[in-house]
């Protein structure tokens, strides 16, 4: 129960993170191109991202658990390890923040500058292909989460209602402010699901590989602390690390 | 046959990422778990947490030493 909790609500934080993401690209297209084909652009990259969730969902429930654990929970690590690096790597300041903003200033000038051809059934080629992009390549890494954590927890429709519920609140945000969420604390958010990935990825990755957990199912949590323990010392480390550095960076001469 | 490059090179992008040093260490980690739970028969429940630690602090002190000062 708590794995599935947990579980769902990981693929809720990764889902809604990278749905504020597209939702930038997708209301920067349609406000500069108009809407016909961005959403166009937007229910294709969905099919897409439907279709790959059916076909890889039902392709991974036929693999023993073991196996699936060891090499879900490997990847999993591996995606969790490139969330948590950059948000750790955002909070303690060594790399900006990302600014939603200034992203959707960006791709509106470059969405007007740009020229469009007619395809087939599309009237903006530009802004179909924009639009679908920005929803396949961010949809995709969620896509993976939702039949992974799906597959392992031998509910793939809970899993997807979890990502369903995030695109909802999303767009729904999204069409209420008409603006890009610039306010979403998102790298808070990226930092969160950095953790749950890293902590499913190692529970998974080292059952599949043989390993039983003392307290079963209840090291989770203590899993979880550990990650989220780790996570704050890097952060707190890397902000010391960088203060040094500042306090002995010469000032510029002009 | 760029097609199908291009498919790979999007493909190593999105598993390994931009540090293919910490994919490297999560496969060696498990497969060290893997080989010692065969093996020995030693409880090795805390390996991967320390592999996690062990990664992630590489992985950051690469990143850090990149960044500009």
């Amino acid at each position: 129960m708590t794995a599935a909790a947990f579980g769902v609500a990981t693929v809720f934080l990764a889902c809604a993170v990278e749905a504020v993401e597209a939702l930038t690209i997708v209301l920067a297209v349609g406000t500069a191109r108009g809407w016909r084909s961005t959403l166009q652009g937007v229910a294709a990259g969905l099919v897409v991202l439907a279709v790959v969730v059916a076909a890889l969902g039902p392709a991974l429930t036929v693999i023993p658990l073991g196996a699936l654990r060891l090499v879900v929970g490997g990847l999993l690590l591996v995606f969790g390890l490139q969330w948590l690096r950059k948000a750790i790597l955002r909070a303690s300041g060594f790399t900006a923040l990302r600014d939603e903003a200034a992203i959707y200033d960006r791709e509106v000038l470059a969405a007007r500058t740009a020229g469009s051809a007619r395809r087939g059934f599309v009237a903006d080629g530009y802004a179909f292909t924009l639009a679908f992009k920005g929803v396949l390549l961010e949809g995709l890494e969620v896509a993976f989460i939702v039949v992974t954590f799906g597959a392992n927890q031998g509910s793939i429709p809970l899993a997807v209602i979890g990502a369903a519920l995030a695109v909802l609140a999303v767009t729904v945000a999204g069409i209420a402010v008409r603006a890009p969420l610039a306010r979403v604390p998102e790298n808070t958010m990226k930092f969160a699901v950095g953790v749950m990935l890293c902590t499913f990825g190692t529970f998974w990755g080292a059952e599949g590989a043989g390993v039983h957990w003392p307290g079963e199912d209840a090291a989770l949590l203590a899993v979880l602390a550990y990650v989220l323990a780790v996570s704050l010392l890097a952060v707190a480390a890397l902000r010391r690390v960088r203060r040094r550095r500042a306090a002995t960076t010469p000032w510029p001469v002009s | 046959m760029r097609t199908l490059r291009a498919f790979l090179a999007f493909a190593y992008d999105f598993v390994v990422g931009d540090d293919p040093t910490a994919a490297a260490g999560i496969a060696i980690a498990l497969a060290l778990t893997a080989t010692l739970t065969a093996t020995t028969g030693i409880p090795v429940w805390w390996l991967m947490p320390l592999a996690l630690l062990a990664i992630l602090t590489w992985s950051l002190h690469r990143a850090i030493r990149r960044s500009p000062r």
